[in-house]
């Protein structure tokens, strides 16, 4: 695989920044967008777009024929039994908060559990706190080791028949953990408990299979796979979806209403009420099409070797800590911690090196008191990166670290 | 935005209160108190005020964490205003405020002294919050005098 060349396909890379070529290392917070997903947005714009699903004219058919497409596109993506077990989402967040509060008010009782991991991102802690508040239901939290793994063996312990939920992220955006996510979803199961995966940072990095981990539900976001803003998706088994009550109520949900009472569509229109963000869902499919051209097992073994490659590089950087696992396979990001300067200065420094990190909690609070560090630098890799870029970030690194000390 | 002009932003001198803060610490009660922070960035400030007669700050200390700007910022402030009135803090504040805005003249440049040393945050408009953030608290505390 010719890596160099895949950066030609993003346009945004050939331009300098503060002077310097730009070297982006924010993919865990937001992709960079292929020329194919950008065509087929423009294609959508100047030729097919119209509202889906209502019209009997040509453009609003070809709208229903793309936005459609782009849903079974998905579906083969995630290895789902169906289309209809994918709904469109705005991102992640909206997928947590569509099952919280659908799947837990029908479900959720005073006394039942909520079991999470301390190393989920605001987005998979606030709605189920949310959901504990409205339901009385307790959220309980498997602890994380100072390696950044889970603790397999407190996992054990909380397991219990008052657990009615699991969920878990699978990939940390903080750590670049990766979570037995299978292992831990059976072990759930066979307690009778539903499963919920945010697969925000594995999604387009690694192969993803809703069999093969066997999650009841699993959310990613369109922006972080090398699709538009404002597309997500959520997978939900379709016995799981079926016993769901709508969450949002309008147009395009319901089967027929009078001024009283309404019947709801089956799955997934139940859960997708008003006019979807349908350029974004075939800008999603286009880059779902681009990043199975390369290949996901390619994505991920380049993702393994920049991380590292990080990690051999920056761990020699004196005074600079890596958090999460060092060593077994991890996720395409490195977060460290500089004990000669803060975040926000480290990632001021590489700014005016035109390298974009982020630094701070990375939506990752609790986590970022487990480590007794106010928040940690973070950078994030993708298809588009290579190893003399993370050389280059290591120089700008020390350079900081002989101004700061 | 230059690795330069970063350079000129992180002199010495706030280099030197960022690792060796002054007025670090808390002052026990009774005294005003006000925490202060950014919730984008997670800086944080808590600043201690003890006035004496007239309005005078007597005494000023401050603890936080965050990027090297805030806590440089935040330390000079406690240098500058020990001793001073709340009304001279006041000015001083507005005055500063223009500086690391580039909002028009300071009144009374003089007064500043080494604050000037981050007219710099200028050209990085993301760090005025950085660089006001003890300020605020300040501000914060000085009001609560009164209730």
């Amino acid at each position: 695989m010719d890596w160099q060349r895949i950066r030609d396909d993003f346009p945004i890379l050939q331009q300098e920044v503060n002077g310097h070529p730009l070297i982006y290392l924010d993919s865990a917070a937001s992709s960079q967008k292929p020329r194919s997903v950008i065509a087929a947005l423009t294609h959508y714009y100047e030729r097919d777009n119209a509202n889906v699903h209502r019209a009997l004219h040509a453009l609003s058919m070809r709208a229903t024929d793309g936005f459609e497409a782009a849903r079974r596109t998905v579906a083969r993506f995630l290895s789902a039994a169906s289309e209809n077990e994918i709904i469109f989402t705005r991102g992640t967040t909206e997928g947590v908060n569509l099952v919280a509060n659908a799947w837990g008010s029908a479900h959720l009782k005073p006394g039942d559990v909520i079991l999470s991991t301390g190393m989920e991102h605001h987005s998979d802690l606030v709605p189920w706190q949310l959901a504990a508040q409205r339901t009385g239901a307790i959220l309980k939290h498997i602890p994380v080791l100072d390696d950044g793994t889970l603790d397999m063996e407190a996992f054990e312990k909380l397991l219990a028949p008052e657990v009615k939920l699991l969920a878990l992220v699978h990939i940390s955006n903080s750590l670049g953990t990766i979570n037995p996510v299978r292992e831990m979803c059976a072990k759930a199961k066979a307690l009778g408990a539903t499963t919920f995966v945010d697969a925000a940072q594995s999604a387009g990095h690694i192969p993803l299979s809703v069999q093969d981990i066997g999650c009841d539900f699993l959310a990613f976001s369109g922006h972080k796979v090398c699709a538009p803003t404002g597309i997500g998706v959520l997978y939900g088994r379709m016995a799981m979806l079926e016993a769901m009550p709508p969450w949002h109520g309008g147009g395009e949900m319901i089967l027929s209403v009078t001024l009283d009472s309404c019947t709801f569509k089956p799955p997934p229109a139940r859960f997708e009420a008003g006019t979807p963000d349908i350029a974004g869902a075939i800008g999603l499919a286009a880059a779902i099409e681009y990043l199975e051209a390369i290949g996901l097992s390619n994505i991920e073994q380049h993702g393994l070797q920049l991380a590292q490659h990080a990690l051999k590089k920056l761990g020699s950087i004196e005074g600079l800590r890596i958090l999460g696992p060092t060593t077994g396979p991890r996720g395409s990001l490195v977060s460290f911690h500089c004990e000669f300067a803060h975040p926000h200065d480290i990632v001021e420094w590489a700014n005016t090196y035109g390298i974009a990190m982020r630094g701070g909690h990375h939506c990752t609070q609790p986590l970022m008191k487990r480590f007794k560090v106010p928040g940690s630098t973070r950078a994030s890799f993708y298809l588009y990166n290579t190893t003399q870029e993370i050389d280059r970030l290591a120089e700008v690194l020390e350079s900081a670290r002989k101004f700061f000390s | 935005m230059s690795p330069e002009e970063l350079r000129d932003l992180y002199q010495s001198v706030i280099l030197d209160h960022s690792r060796k803060p002054r007025n670090h610490g808390e002052i026990p009660p009774p005294c005003l108190h006000a925490h202060g922070d950014n919730p984008s960035c997670g800086d944080e400030i808590d600043v201690w005020v003890k006035l004496g007669d007239q309005n005078l700050i007597a005494d000023i200390k401050f603890t936080g964490q965050g990027c090297a700007i805030s806590q440089a910022s935040a330390s000079m402030m406690t240098v500058k205003v020990k001793g001073k009135t709340t009304e001279a803090a006041a000015a001083m504040r507005e005055d500063f405020r223009r500086v690391v805005m580039g909002d028009g003249q300071p009144q009374d440049e003089d007064a500043l002294g080494e604050l000037t040393l981050l007219e710099g945050v200028q050209k990085f408009p993301q760090r005025v919050k950085c660089a006001m953030l003890g300020w605020r608290a300040l501000e914060q505390a000085l009001e609560s005098a009164g209730k």
